[in-house]
């Protein structure tokens, strides 16, 4: 049998890629989660933040060593496995993600041993200070991240000479129009999944009636901050739609599994895209709705995926999918969040059993929100890996053979099954013992 | 054609980066090294100890590596990396064991050895991986229309593999002067026990190495009769080495760390004047491999100008935040 290179080395960029993201969204999240925490604390004096803070300092520390490690896998997949990628784009993917690294670099693993181990070396104030720098650091290095994979999705800012792909207009490269919606949009979904993580470790002691104090303080703050944030991650959502309707049509017919182009555009709500059949069975349509989603107005033309060559299609079910999935998670936070600040304001939270096991069992709605949405920018993109400039099969490493990729395939898989779920394990322990657990042995013995 | 400035700049910060990777990574993952050859529970708690507020911070400085020739020279990291498929996935694995060890570890019980030798072993296999990368550069690598026109198993060589035993040598050597730096008591006789061992077996590879390098390449010896002055760092080497037979032999604790700095230092120079201007040799240059001016220029003002000063503050800041002995860990 003939080894794909080109179809492993995407199988190992999504595999590798879809479990760092977990982290590094988890950390952003958790990091802002503990500087407000820790303000708060310096604020009001009062102990029981000290509490929660010390207790998500320890969540944050083993998703923040996960984030790391497979963080720097990332660093050097483009290298590895797209070869021609890392070459025809470095002129400007380099700098992005080099600026990502620095930035990581500098706000993260210098503050952040400052965080973990400098409490009693430093003061409140400068603890607190330390704290805010792990955050921005986080969120400086989604931005690149995101400035990065925005100019993937939607070239802007470079010249080409002599057929080299070079740099233009770096203020328009980071911050163009696409990165001014998506940056916000991914910024949301860590602050909102750490959100619904902690909504649920606090409804999961209320359930079993154990760290009620620490329980109020991450339910009251979480359902607070989640039914705030929530109604912002809509509009950056629409607006990120928006972007995709603009400039990538072809992506956009896909999510919509709109087959031929329409006007009125019907909108599909459900169904099951047939890829060879070129068509959707067991549809639940709506008619007209197409063209208000993505229009405003009831009877525009929408293109359907005849408009373009075959070969410039991307494939349609996983972006459909991926799509609704990813909105169907939005609006599990937003019932869960709304719903559970009236029962706060009713007084009768703590006591609606059923309401708290929805929200614990609500946990993993943001993984699964941003897991889903990725996958419908980065499927949705095919065939080009950036968008109108450069094929994902001419962008593989030339050296590489079938058997190399599936040698490293097969030991990404493997470590990872080792190390992914006792990690999750790790965490998960921590989350049930709570914070009034008995003493962690301090780190290293 | 010559190299810009800016080229130059950001060469040099590679350059710099990859010496402080090799000195501090070098020194945790040497302390791996040396975890995984004694059983005594109090030693390697005290080794995790002494290495648990640095390791992370100093892994990162790999990936300042990667992002800064990913940005400035993006020919050399795909060359680099294509030729190394295989030894990357290695370091990797390496890096992930070791590195989830020091948050596993004391979280369980029963997975504990495991954990620990995935720590050892993952720290032994990452030098290794690297010093054979450090050998497969020194041979040459062919490169066709910028990319790696070689085997996947070309690095499967004698010399590589020698450089490679040299490495987790020179690392572990880094390590046992940090442990008696950083240890007292029971500890730090058994680091200094193993420092005359480590470095003898250090001198003795790396004699092999520069004598087979001699003998196989034309280009460094034309560059070594060029550059006689460059003789200069071979013999600080030689000199750092009998500093760290002096500080062990009188027992004076920063003596045997700072020699093995000065060491790796002068190993550092040494194969800058031999390959100087090749980045990858006998193929691409630092002029060949620069990127276009917009992206250093890009890079600089950002990046070269404020991010790597306070890299450089930082740094410094937090190994002064736990400067001194180890004692019961920073926890």
């Amino acid at each position: 049998m003939d080894l794909d290179p080109l179809l492993l080395s995407r199988i190992q960029f999504a595999f590798v890629v879809s479990f760092h993201i977990i982290f590094p969204a988890f950390t952003i999240g958790i990091a802002a989660w503990l500087a407000t925490i820790e303000g708060a604390r310096l604020v009001t004096g009062d102990e029981l933040y000290r509490r929660v803070f010390d207790f998500w300092l320890k969540v944050f520390s083993v998703s923040f060593g996960m984030g790391v490690v497979t963080g720097i896998v990332m660093a050097f997949q483009f290298g590895t496995n797209w070869g021609v990628l890392s070459l025809r784009m470095g002129s400007i993917q380099g700098p992005l993600l080099g600026y990502e690294g620095f930035t990581a670099f500098m706000l993260e693993a210098t503050f952040f041993g400052v965080m973990l181990f400098g409490r009693d070396r430093v003061s409140p104030r400068a603890y607190l200070f330390a704290c805010c720098m792990v955050s921005l650091g986080t969120m400086f290095s989604s931005f690149w991240i995101l400035a990065n994979n925005s100019w993937m999705q939607v070239p802007v800012g470079h010249a080409i000479v002599d057929g080299r792909i070079v740099p233009a207009d770096w203020w328009t490269i980071t911050t163009g129009p696409i990165q001014r919606v998506r940056w916000p949009h991914m910024l949301l979904a860590a602050f909102l999944t750490t959100g619904m993580c902690v909504i649920a470790t606090g409804a999961w002691y209320a359930l079993r009636r154990v760290h009620l104090p620490e329980s109020r303080v991450m339910l009251n703050w979480g359902l607070a901050l989640v039914a705030a944030l929530i109604p912002f991650q809509l509009v950056a959502g629409h607006l990120t739609g928006g972007y995709v309707h603009d400039h990538q049509p072809a992506k956009f017919a896909a999510i919509e599994a709109r087959w031929t182009s329409q006007q009125p555009a019907t909108e599909v709500l459900l169904a099951i895209p047939d890829q060879t059949l070129e068509r959707n069975r067991f549809a639940v349509e709506v008619p007209k709705l197409g063209s208000f989603i993505a229009t405003g107005t009831w009877d525009s033309r929408e293109a359907g995926l005849d408009d373009f060559a075959p070969r410039d299609r991307p494939p349609v079910p996983i972006p459909f999918f991926a799509f609704r999935i990813m909105v169907g998670a939005g609006l599990v936070m937003l019932a869960i969040s709304w719903f559970g600040n009236v029962l706060r304001l009713r007084g009768t939270l703590e006591t609606t059993r059923w309401f708290l096991w929805c929200a614990y069992l609500s946990f993993p709605s943001g993984f699964v929100a941003i897991i889903a949405g990725w996958l419908t920018a980065e499927v949705g993109r095919q065939p080009w890996v950036v968008y109108g400039l450069l094929r994902t099969e001419d962008a593989i490493t030339p050296s590489l053979t079938g058997g190399d990729v599936l040698l490293s395939l097969t030991g990404y898989v493997l470590v990872y099954s080792v190390v992914i779920p006792f990690g999750v394990y790790y965490i998960y322990k921590l989350l049930r013992d709570g914070p009034a657990a008995k003493e962690e042995r301090p780190r290293g013995r | 054609m010559d190299a810009s400035n800016l080229a130059l700049f950001w060469a040099g910060v590679v350059a710099l980066s990859i010496l402080i990777y090799v000195v501090l990574d070098g020194f945790d993952l040497g302390v791996g090294v040396l975890f995984g050859t004694t059983d005594d529970e109090s030693h390697r708690a005290a080794m995790m100890n002494s290495i648990a507020p640095f390791w992370d911070g100093n892994e990162t400085w790999l990936v300042m590596i990667g992002v800064c020739l990913f940005a400035a020279f993006p020919v050399v990291y795909t060359v680099f990396l294509g030729a190394f498929y295989v030894p990357v996935l290695l370091l990797m694995v390496g890096l992930i064991f070791r590195g989830v060890a020091f948050e596993y570890r004391d979280r369980s019980e029963r997975m504990r050895p495991v954990w620990d030798f995935g720590f050892s072993a993952g720290s032994t296999m990452v030098g290794f991986v690297q010093g054979a990368a450090i050998g497969g550069v020194m041979l040459g690598l062919p490169v066709h229309d910028g990319q790696f026109a070689g085997g996947s198993t070309q690095w499967l060589a004698p010399f590589p593999l020698l450089t490679g035993v040299g490495l987790v040598l020179g690392y572990s050597l880094l390590g046992a002067g940090w442990l008696v730096l950083k240890s007292e008591g029971e500890l730090r006789d058994w680091a200094y026990a193993r420092i005359p061992w480590l470095a003898g077996g250090v001198l003795a590879v790396l004699g092999i190495a520069a004598f087979l390098t001699l003998d196989y390449s034309e280009i460094a010896k034309g560059h070594w009769s060029e550059r006689r002055w460059g003789l200069v760092f071979p013999a600080i080497g030689a000199l750092a080495l009998i500093g760290v037979a002096v500080g062990t032999r009188r027992r004076h604790d920063v003596l045997p760390f700072a020699m093995t700095v000065l060491f790796v230092v002068a190993s550092f120079a040494t194969l800058a004047v031999m390959f100087w201007p090749y980045m990858i040799p006998y193929s691409i240059t630092i002029a060949s491999a620069a990127a276009p001016e917009a992206s250093l220029s890009f890079l600089f003002y950002g990046a070269g100008l404020f991010v790597l000063p306070v890299i450089a503050v930082y740094t410094f800041r937090v190994y002064w935040l736990f400067r001194g002995k180890v004692t019961k860990g920073y926890g």
